[in-house]
């Protein structure tokens, strides 16, 4: 089945500049200056200390699955045609956790504490969303999933 | 720690709740709450106009308690809209006995009422027209396809599995258990005996869990009425005391839960049992929001039954059925019972009903000290309120 076009997620104003950076495939993480520590999801505060000068950092764009969970079903229609298809929390290299798909890989070959690599899928609108795959599976950064990857039965 | 100045200080005196075993209840959700409202009064024998403090959680519009209220011609100078999900009536019996102690209303109402299945089989509910808003969750999550709730849940299941060695044979126990219950409940939605191999071969929904290890969704609907100590014993039924209470929110959406194995039942119970005196060996009958097969797992440990770990080894032997160590969620739970989308109302109702002694078929005997737990949201707001008896008192 063809892949339906994702869900466009909106843009909040602490979040522009990470959607902003994902149109050149840039990943990257909000920063506290007063404290020094990153944090996800972007706020336009840092819920560490609550100051507000932030500032955006390039990402390692590593990290390991934290938890991850193999949908039998599409959530929604936006997703239909990519089931069964792995969600994941993972945790990145900076030491903030994120919601995910894992690709590249049969989706229930996905481990909890596999390392994963960032990589991206273009949205509709000109942006990216971050996606990961193994770390240890062939491809560039930049590359997407491989076709049919998503798409493998879940026996 | 928690001082224990709220100890038995209110009461619940009424209780009603309405479910089918076709899984549907004739009327709107207003109706339903009404119903719910008026039944609970009857028990306690006490009328609309004795009313003074309302909560209430979900509502079509913006303001819960402002609306029902308005809805049903009466104006408390006690209100209370907090919205924690399915743990929201667990929130609200501890405001309530707060509010009861500090003289800030005599006698207080919560209440719940929904219809996911008609809605469904309508083709919509008051919640069916809204759009996704510009929400945390929209921006992080949704673009992921994560089902929900049950994907939230698998992800829990799945991390505690890698954390502990859980197996889904072990939880599989928390669906059989939940049917021997049911079984002895007319109302009940899902009373034929299934086994954990049944569980097993139902099919997979989102890993690691299957059909069966999710709760229904049904109508559904209930009420609480509680009131002062003193005033407790002049009305109709024993009254069942508040001894203890605690609620814990640690996040909204699942990708910012700080572990995924803990829950803020570890706050909420501990703080609950604190106040109360009491720890988990005393309480006799529990009623944990059972909204899958993991949740009992997490809360059974979070609270105290057994150590952080071995949830899945606890609920395998076998201890949550009929005749079993720890009874719990003796009317079949959210997993057979009913289940609504918020099914924390269901939990008081049945551990009042068991303090009274009107659990019929499925009543444990000589309970005097009941639990029930609300989760709202993805693991993301527990309460805990322990209840009991005169004797506890
Ligand atoms: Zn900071």
């Amino acid at each position: 089945m063809k892949e339906a076009t994702r869900f466009e997620p909106p843009e909040s104003v602490a979040g522009a500049p990470f959607w902003a950076a994902t149109r050149d495939r840039r990943f990257v993480l909000p920063w506290c200056v007063a404290c020094g520590r990153p944090h996800w999801f972007p706020r336009d505060l840092c819920p560490h200390c609550l100051a507000t000068e932030l500032e955006w950092r390039e990402a390692s764009g590593r990290g390991r699955v934290y938890s991850v969970s193999v949908m039998a079903k599409a959530a929604n229609p936006a997703m239909a045609g990519r089931e069964p298809y792995a969600v994941a929390l993972v945790d990145l290299a900076e030491g903030v956790r994120m919601m995910t798909n894992v690709v590249g890989i049969a989706p229930d070959e996905v481990t909890v504490g596999a390392p994963v690599t960032v990589t991206w899928e273009r949205l509709g609108d000109g942006r990216h969303l971050p996606l990961f795959r193994p770390s240890t599976a062939p491809g560039t950064m930049d590359s997407p999933a491989p076709p049919g990857a998503s798409s493998r039965s879940n026996a | 720690m928690p001082d224990r100045t709220l100890r038995g200080q209110a009461a619940i005196v009424g209780v009603a709740d309405a479910a089918s075993a076709d899984g549907t209840l004739a009327g709107t959700v207003r109706r339903l709450q009404g119903q719910m409202i008026a039944e609970a009064l009857d028990d306690a024998g006490l009328a609309l106009g004795d009313v003074d403090g309302l909560f209430v959680n979900d509502s079509p519009g913006w303001a819960p308690s402002l609306e029902l209220a308005e809805y049903l011609g009466i104006a408390p100078r006690c209100t209370d809209s907090t919205q924690t999900g399915g743990s929201s009536f667990e929130v609200h019996v501890e405001h309530a006995a707060a509010a009861i102690a500090a003289g800030l209303c005599d006698v207080a109402v919560t209440v719940y009422a929904a219809t996911p299945r008609s809605d469904r089989a309508r083709g919509g509910g008051y919640r069916s027209g809204q759009t996704v808003g510009a929400t945390a969750t929209a921006e992080w999550e949704l673009p992921y396809g994560l089902r929900m709730p049950l994907g939230a849940y698998a992800l829990a299941a799945a991390r505690h599995m890698h954390a502990f060695g859980t197996t889904s044979e072990q939880l599989a126990r928390v669906a059989v258990d939940a049917r021997r219950w049911a079984a002895m409940n007319p109302r009940a939605r899902l009373r034929e005996p299934i086994t954990v191999d049944d569980v097993l071969a139902s099919p997979l929904q989102a890993s690691p869990l299957r059909t069966l290890d999710c709760c229904l969704v049904t109508d559904g609907a209930g009420a609480v009425v509680l009131t002062s100590a003193d005033r407790a014993r002049d009305l109709r039924r024993p009254p069942v005391f508040v001894l203890g209470a605690g609620t814990c929110h640690t996040h909204a959406m699942i990708s910012q839960m700080p572990d995924l194995t803990v829950t803020g039942a570890t706050v909420s119970g501990a703080q609950a049992f604190a106040m109360a005196g009491l720890g988990p060996t005393d309480v006799d009958v529990v009623q944990l929001y059972d909204s899958f097969t993991i949740t009992v797992a997490l809360l059974l440990e979070d609270l105290g039954f057994c150590p952080k770990g071995e949830g899945g080894p606890f609920v395998a032997e076998g201890v949550l059925g009929p005749g079993g160590s720890l009874p719990a969620n003796t009317t079949g739970g959210g997993l057979a019972y009913t289940h609504p989308g918020q099914f924390g109302i269901f939990l008081l109702v049945e551990a009042v009903r068991q303090l009274r002694g009107e659990g019929g078929d499925r009543q444990v005997e000589g309970a005097e000290v009941a639990l029930a737990h609300g989760s709202g949201g993805v693991l993301s707001a527990m309460a805990t309120v322990v209840l009991g008896t005169e004797a506890t008192r």
